[in-house]
């Protein structure tokens, strides 16, 4: 199938996704996917436009079932699990939805408290503190932290939505397009953050994208989606050599060159 | 942690948290400093001493395991006596927990830059909230001029009017309302009737069931009911469409498009509003009195011969013409409201659901506001 990069240290798998099959009637998303994401990681999601990326996060954090296969997150099947255990694996994942889905109706340090007033009974000050404190980890301009989320921009938006994704301190953070619809230089900065976050906290990071300065810069493995399959898996300078048609597509493309030529210039 | 053990097993390997003075005068940390620890934590630090002064050891080695928040927990509380004048050096905290601890500092040091917010007194409140009502206000004005103007214009140039649109309009808010307004009126008849019977019964006055249900029912309870009830089902729809098509942009694109909202959202709902109103109130006036009907035939054995002969008689035309004049106003004031309110949303799409909340229950008191006024105005007239 791909050419799957060997750990060079014991890496302890995260996520495994086995012979995933999702079908929408007679549409077929996934045939036959299989993935591992490995601990400490930041793992790659690529692919174009319909090849079923965002449909395997949603799978991943539980809010969709695949039609055949098996997930194990944590070393446990989701589909053995209880609502209890489902609820204590979604206290460990922290994910930030492509539009931010921040809830409309409250402030932004109202939005990060709500995991926390959700899930444990601290003081209202404690959490308060807390809240404040996952804002500004996030580089959220600070002035703005009583606003709504229509009042803020894109990119603010985008980093009060990562900081309730990290409430509750999560061991793994799925971040689905955190970069599109950014400026540049707001997405080189969310990537930095992005890093950041991941060397703080220890995080295994899950993040679907498109943007190929992104995974030049922050991925350590990307799994290239594509009809259905997985095209391929590796660190991006492997999959740049890789023989596949549509990856070398995906790759040689004019943005895809001048992507490459930046980050091997940068090295 | 590696991926075999669960969240329980994991919280078993690691002792609660825990906080405390030793004998000696120093303090010490030990077990998970984690999210689920903290409620303990907070109570163990709220009952220590609020203060000492002089050097403190704080022994950390035997923290196994620490989140941002029990960084921050312990973060602060160095912070509180630090300020209280003690100098703690913390020890033995793992070089991981150290840098996390780091990280909050730095963290929190952004947070400082926050001033609280001022609380504003009462007079400032009062004053806000009552000049909010005077904008709102002349927004509204301003809304009902524009629409008046625009539909001044419409009545000059008839081709103009968007047929397709007012059509669909009069079929969704007209006809398929007629299921509903005519089983509601139904009972209305009933029920008036019902209650009537009772009373003239006891009189021997079983004939004036029909000026009773006739009057009631023609000249204020069908306009009222049918108002009320397109008030909640098509006064909502026009604000939920409108402010949803706002929050999405569509109304800028209608703009760009060079389509007027108002031509194409507002003017053909009005228009269509005020032309099914009355019908619906024909519609409502026909089915209550028949409901009325059947309880004069089987509660006082009034036949429906009996009945219409006296409707004849005693129901005066203007009656009639009273209830169905009030209700192009309420169908007005219905399709003015729901669609200025949809102007109004603003932001996200939580602002749709207050808006069409706001939309109904403005419609209906101002319908039964104008209602009132119609009522006194009659009895001016003497009609």
């Amino acid at each position: 199938m791909s050419s799957t990069l060997q750990p060079s240290e014991p890496r302890y798998p995260m996520i495994e996704v086995s012979h995933i099959h999702t079908r929408f009637g007679a549409a077929v998303v996934h045939d036959d996917i299989s993935l591992t994401v490995n601990k400490d990681e930041v793992f790659a999601i690529a692919g174009g436009n319909g090849s079923g990326k965002s449909v395997l996060m949603r799978e991943m954090i539980l809010l969709q079932q695949p039609s055949a296969g098996a997930i194990q997150i944590f070393g446990q099947d989701i589909r053995a699990m209880d609502d209890d255990a489902v609820a204590a694996l979604r206290r460990r994942c922290g994910v930030l939805f492509q539009h931010g889905a921040l809830f409309s109706s409250l402030t932004v340090t109202e939005n990060v408290a709500v995991p926390l007033r959700e899930h444990t009974s601290l003081s209202a000050k404690l959490i308060e503190e807390l809240a404040l404190l996952k804002i500004a980890g996030t580089g959220f301009p600070m002035a703005s932290v009583n606003k709504y989320p229509n009042e803020l921009s894109g990119g603010m938006r985008r980093r009060a939505a990562l900081a309730r994704a990290m409430a509750l301190d999560p061991e793994l953070l799925f971040l689905d397009e955190p970069t599109s619809g950014l400026d540049p230089i707001s997405a080189a900065g969310f990537d930095e953050l992005t890093q950041q976050l991941r060397e703080w906290f220890r995080l295994t990071i899950v993040i679907i994208t498109h943007d190929l300065d992104s995974l030049w810069r922050i991925a350590d493995r990307v799994a290239v989606l594509g009809n259905g399959k997985v095209l391929g898996i590796g660190s991006m300078s492997e999959l740049s050599n890789s023989t596949d048609p549509l990856i070398h597509e995906y790759f040689y493309g004019p943005r895809g060159r001048a992507a490459r030529e930046q980050a091997w210039s940068r090295k | 942690m590696n991926g075999s053990d669960s969240t329980t097993t994991s919280s078993l390997l690691h002792k609660a948290a825990q906080i405390s003075f030793t004998p000696d005068g120093n303090l010490y940390c030990e077990g998970a400093w984690t999210l689920q620890h903290l409620v303990d934590l907070e109570r163990q630090i709220a009952s220590l001493p609020k203060t000492f002064a002089g050097p403190v050891r704080c022994d950390a080695g035997a923290v196994d395991a620490m989140d941002t928040g029990g960084a921050w927990l312990l973060q602060r509380t160095l912070n509180h006596y630090e300020r209280e004048g003690a100098r703690i050096t913390l020890d033995g905290l793992s070089a991981d927990f150290a840098t996390l601890m780091q990280t909050v500092a730095r963290s929190w040091s952004r947070t400082e830059q926050l001033q609280p917010a001022q609380p504003c007194g009462w007079m400032e409140r009062l004053g806000r909230f009552a000049w909010s009502y005077v904008a709102h206000a002349r927004k509204a004005l301003a809304f009902v001029g524009e629409t008046t103007v625009a539909f001044g214009s419409l009545l000059t140039h008839a081709n103009r009017i968007r047929w397709r649109v007012l059509l669909y309009n009069l079929q969704v808010d007209g006809l398929n309302a007629m299921p509903i307004i005519g089983l509601l009126s139904f009972l209305m008849g009933i029920v008036i009737a019902y209650q009537g019977s009772e009373q003239l019964k006891t009189f021997g006055a079983n004939i004036f069931i029909v000026d009773l249900v006739g009057i009631s029912l023609l000249r204020e309870i069908a306009p009222l009911l049918t108002a009320i009830l397109v008030a909640g089902r098509s006064g909502s729809a026009y604000t939920a469409q409108i402010g949803t098509m706002k929050v999405t942009e569509e109304l800028d694109a209608l703009r760009s498009l060079g389509i007027s909202p108002m031509s194409l959202l507002v003017l053909p709902r009005a228009l269509a509003l005020v032309i099914a109103l009355p019908l619906l109130t024909v519609f409502a006036d026909a089915v209550g009195v028949f409901g009325g009907m059947l309880i004069a035939l089987s509660q006082l054995g009034v036949t429906f011969t009996e009945f219409l002969n006296r409707f004849e008689y005693a129901i005066v035309l203007r009656h009639y013409v009273i209830g169905i004049v009030k209700t192009p106003f309420f169908a007005s004031i219905i399709a003015l409201v729901g669609c200025y309110q949809g102007f109004q949303v603003f932001g996200g799409v939580d602002s749709v659901g207050r808006h069409t909340t706001i939309s109904v229950v403005q419609a209906i008191f101002l319908v039964i506001v104008t209602d009132a006024f119609f009522s006194i105005l009659f009895s001016w007239w003497e009609i």
